[in-house]
């Protein structure tokens, strides 16, 4: 057996698996961007649905699914911020941290489905918000509440520890170092997480099935008791459940790709500012 | 004013520490939601919650299981005889019928007299079956019998092979079904996916230049911020017809186009997780098989593989607890039918499908939505099953070596 | 033979080694003594072509075992490294048994049957002086030997694939003084049958070991002669410097 042959040839099936899921990814972007960019105009942008959802635009999704990500934002990020300073900066090194640091991963890997079910049993029904902004939007804000603290955690870490020395040794309280020092350093990385957090939050469809979204809404909301329509509930809808099928899948395209857009705009925006400031705190 | 300021000091740290505790007081309460909603199924009558089933005194059958009962409504057991009684052929009763039978003069004022004629019917008739409302039921009557209600058990709910949560009068929640096409479903997305991930990995890790490096790692990563309603539309649109054409079946819709889906969306896990773990072999380990005469090959499946070998596990059950728990572009693509799956060519029902499927019909407080938090019960607990055992096998990775 | 001629080598920009010729007899021991950083490490990882594996690296000069210049590009790495075996700095056995560890070398070059395997991995474990303390626990990890052991097995799995030339990279730098006399008196014992080349940072261990002392300072090497001539009467005084230095 010729063991240069065989290395040639799994590194050859290697490479060709390698370039297979880079293709899937274009498969499915090509896909998307190829039967939607048609669509695209200022009117589907702008207006609301027309004719049982088979013409017009998709605007009250697009907002609802703005009010969801502001409402959910609200909630995760101070709350994840403020985990992530004390279990970082207080805790040190204890069980608890480590005990909290293994809830955070439980709570990250439990299935979006299941923040839906207890959405729906704890804030629609047992604390009475019905289907509603203020439901959806606490719902995911639970589910990116572990990645705003992992991404919050890592920010902090990344800050040097001669900064807080520094400043510790001036005479500086703790909390006055980590507010006038750690935290202006660490910002720019913690915003990575909040651009990650919308992307994340913006295209979860299963949590806010039961706790927000409705099928169709004529008027936008006034109010965060009402319900909203959401980008990924209505592509789920017109694709699965819509009047006309067929008629409708012009509007799925261009839904799914508006969602595209937003989800991996966000993901590329994190992804460059993390590399950018990396860069800049290393150097400093 | 220092003073106060040293309050709102320790105030904003107390406050710090609260939050500190908040994934692990979300948890205790999505714990506590989940189970008192999902436990409550078991307090819940067999049949519809308000009804009862009725029998003639004389018969001698006295108790019949949830499974009979379904037999019975959907005339599969047409005789008392298969069920221990008399020879003699099952009537069934419903409640309706007593309308073109009596007027509603006969029946008096506000039905006063609706339970009197409805026993009358049932002692007429020893071979009678009867499912009436419990506000009417022809209670102290002689010749009448109520069959006793029971409450939904655990062995019917965890070993029930059928799942007909609407079914009337006794809705079957047989779980068996749902867990056997999750499991399957995920199973073979992840068999699909792991030589796929462990390629590409073992491509990234220890063939691809940096740069090729740097642009696929994110390219990757990208594949993972893709929504999953996303890749079930494309899964809908583009796998759904490829696989009915290719394996020539009448609908596309089946446990194997999920898998599919669910294999494209668990790659990146899987390639991070064991990119990762490969590149934790130690360097000398690598060189000292090289300078054995080993190609790079050679030490790749000789040496690297078998030590990154729990991490590369901690791989795969990272990548079947995600396809475990995914919902949308499962409920999309694999044709949603709860029945018990015989081949991969058939449409299958998931878990979390079956919970976004239901749980907007289901009437809050009901069995059937009880049922569907006692299957939130379930995916809670595999994942967390799933999160620690992927904890411990990376772990165990740590520790090994010198 | 091993020789080296003008040899020049770079990690990037970097110019690790400058201008070194040498030559090496058979069944000897060469010892590479110098300050750390200065490149010894570097020299010998030449000769069986490690250095391949660190991206950025460009090497100019001629390096020559038995006769062929091993950076020609007709040879074959894996020939080569068969051919020149290397013992390393840490320990570094594979996760797997004691025998599969020895017996690697064999599998990977397809070197016989379950046979000669066998027969392989034993003759290779007594050269080592470690088949005594394993011969009834073969099956067991190479983890649960001590790390004095476990070195001894990394050298029987070198001299398991019968290379002509082995190389050492402190070799004993990690062990403790029992262990490391131990692999000091099996160099000294495996010099008839192989060519062995020592990087060590221990001086005394140089001069106990080794018939030719060669000391690299800055990329350079200084000196190269005779241990005995070396350690009592250098030419050069940076060599000189540093022997002293470090015995005085």
């Amino acid at each position: 057996m010729n063991k240069k042959l065989s290395q040639r040839i799994a590194f050859m099936i290697f490479r060709i698996l390698g370039l297979m899921v880079v293709g899937i990814l274009f498969w499915i972007l090509g896909f998307i961007v190829y039967n939607g960019i048609g669509v695209i105009s200022w009117e589907f942008i702008f207006s609301a649905p027309t004719n049982g959802m088979t013409s017009g635009g998709i605007f009250p999704a697009i907002v609802g699914t703005l009010c969801l990500v502001v409402g959910s934002m609200i909630f995760a990020f101070p709350l994840g911020i403020m985990s992530a300073i004390y279990t970082n900066e207080y805790a040190g090194n204890s069980w608890v941290v480590r005990f909290i640091r293994i809830m955070t991963n439980n709570l990250a890997s439990i299935p979006s489905i299941v923040f839906g079910l207890f959405g729906m049993a704890l804030f629609v029904n047992t604390l009475g918000f019905g289907d509603s902004i203020l439901a959806g939007s606490l719902t995911l804000g639970l589910l990116v509440l572990p990645l705003v603290i992992r991404t919050t955690e890592e920010a902090l870490k990344a800050v040097p520890n001669s900064y807080r020395t520094g400043s510790l040794a001036l005479g500086a309280t703790k909390l006055q170092t980590i507010r006038k020092v750690v935290l202006p350093a660490a910002f720019p990385n913690i915003t990575t997480g909040l651009i990650l957090s919308i992307g994340r939050v913006s295209g979860e469809t299963a949590p806010i099935l039961f706790t927000a979204a409705a099928y169709f809404l004529p008027k936008l909301p006034s109010g965060i008791f009402d319900q909203v329509m959401a980008l990924p509930y209505h592509l789920y809808v017109i694709v699965t459940s819509g009047t006309d099928i067929e008629a409708s899948r012009p509007m799925a395209y261009g839904t799914a790709l508006v969602l595209i857009f937003i989800v991996l705009l966000m993901n590329i925006l994190a992804m460059f500012i993390r590399r950018f400031f990396n860069k800049k705190l290393k150097t400093n | 004013m220092k003073r106060i300021k040293r309050i709102l000091e320790r105030t904003i740290e107390s406050i710090l520490t609260v939050s500190g505790a908040v994934t692990s007081i979300a948890i205790l309460l999505i714990v506590i939601f989940l189970f008192k909603e999902g436990l409550g199924l078991f307090k819940s009558p067999s049949v519809e919650k308000g009804y009862s089933l009725y029998v003639n005194s004389k018969n001698t059958v006295n108790d019949l299981d949830v499974e009979d009962i379904k037999h019975i409504y959907d005339s599969e057991v047409e005789n008392w005889k298969e069920l221990g009684g008399r020879d003699q052929e099952i009537k069934i009763f419903r409640f309706e019928e007593i309308f073109n039978i009596y007027s509603d003069e006969e029946l008096g004022k506000d039905y006063s007299l609706l339970p009197e004629k409805l026993g009358e019917v049932i002692i007429q008739n020893p071979n009678i079956i009867a499912y009436l409302p419990q506000q009417y039921a022809p209670t102290d009557i002689q010749g009448v019998k109520a069959l006793p209600s029971k409450d939904i058990s655990i062995g019917d709910f965890f070993g029930g092979r059928e799942w007909m949560p609407t079914a009337t009068p006794s809705p079957l929640f047989g779980v068996l079904p749902l867990i056997l096409g999750t499991l399957i479903v995920s199973i073979i997305a992840i068999l699909i996916a792991l030589p796929l991930g462990l390629g590409v990995a073992i491509y990234l890790s220890e063939l691809a230049g940096e740069r090729t490096r740097k642009l696929m790692k994110p390219t990757i990563e990208l594949l993972a911020g893709i929504p999953s309603v996303v890749y079930g539309f494309f899964g809908l649109v583009v796998l759904v017809p490829i696989v009915q054409k290719v394996f020539g079946l009448s609908v596309g819709e089946t446990a194997f186009t999920g898998s599919l889906i669910l294999a494209i969306m668990a790659l990146p896990t899987i390639i991070t997780v064991a990119e990762d773990a490969l590149r934790n072999t130690p360097r000398d380990m690598r060189e000292a098989s090289l300078a054995l005469g080993a190609t790079q090959w050679q030490t790749i499946y000789k040496v690297v593989i078998p030590y990154s070998a729990s991490g590369i596990s901690a791989a795969v059950v990272l990548g079947i607890g995600r396809a475990m728990g995914e919902t949308m572009a499962v409920l999309m693509v694999t044709g949603n039918a709860a029945v018990m799956p015989h081949s991969l060519f058939e449409p299958v029902r998931t878990i979390p499908a079956t919970i976004a499927a239901e749980l907007g019909e289901a009437p809050a407080g009901g069995a059937h939505y009880q049922s569907l938090f006692l299957l939130g019960c379930i995916l809670f607990v595999i994942t967390m099953i799933v999160s620690i055992t992927a904890e411990v096998i990376s772990k165990k990775q740590l520790n090994k070596g010198v | 033979m091993i020789e080296a001629k003008d040899i020049n080598f770079y990690y990037g920009d970097f110019h690790a080694l400058k201008d070194i010729n040498i030559k090496m007899d058979i069944n000897t021991v060469t010892a590479f003594i110098g300050p750390s950083g200065c490149g010894k490490s570097t020299f010998l990882r030449l000769f069986n072509r490690m250095n391949d594996l660190i991206d950025k690296t460009r090497i100019t000069g001629e390096c020559i075992v038995q006769g062929e210049n091993i950076y020609d590009k007709s040879i074959q790495v894996d020939q080569l490294r068969k051919k020149v075996g290397m013992v390393f700095q840490k320990p570094n056995p594979f996760p797997k048994s004691i025998f599969e560890n020895v017996a690697y070398g064999l599998r990977v070059n397809d070197m016989g049957d379950k046979k000669i395997i066998a027969e392989r991995v034993e003759e290779s474990l007594i050269a080592a002086a470690l088949w005594d303390e394993v011969k009834d626990k073969l099956k067991k990890s190479a983890f649960e030997l001590s790390g004095g052991q476990q070195q001894r097995l990394c050298i029987a799995r070198a001299l398991a694939v019968s290379p002509s030339i082995l190389l050492m990279d402190e070799p004993a730098s990690s062990l403790d003084p029992i262990s490391t006399s131990k692999i000091e008196e099996l160099i000294h014992n495996l010099k008839k049958d192989y060519t062995i080349v020592i990087v060590t940072h221990n001086m005394q261990q140089a001069a106990r070991i080794s018939d030719m002392t060669g000391f690299f300072m800055m990329g350079e090497l200084v000196e190269f002669s005779e241990t005995k001539k070396m350690f009592l009467n250098p030419e050069k005084k940076e060599t000189q410097n540093y022997i002293t230095g470090r015995f005085g």
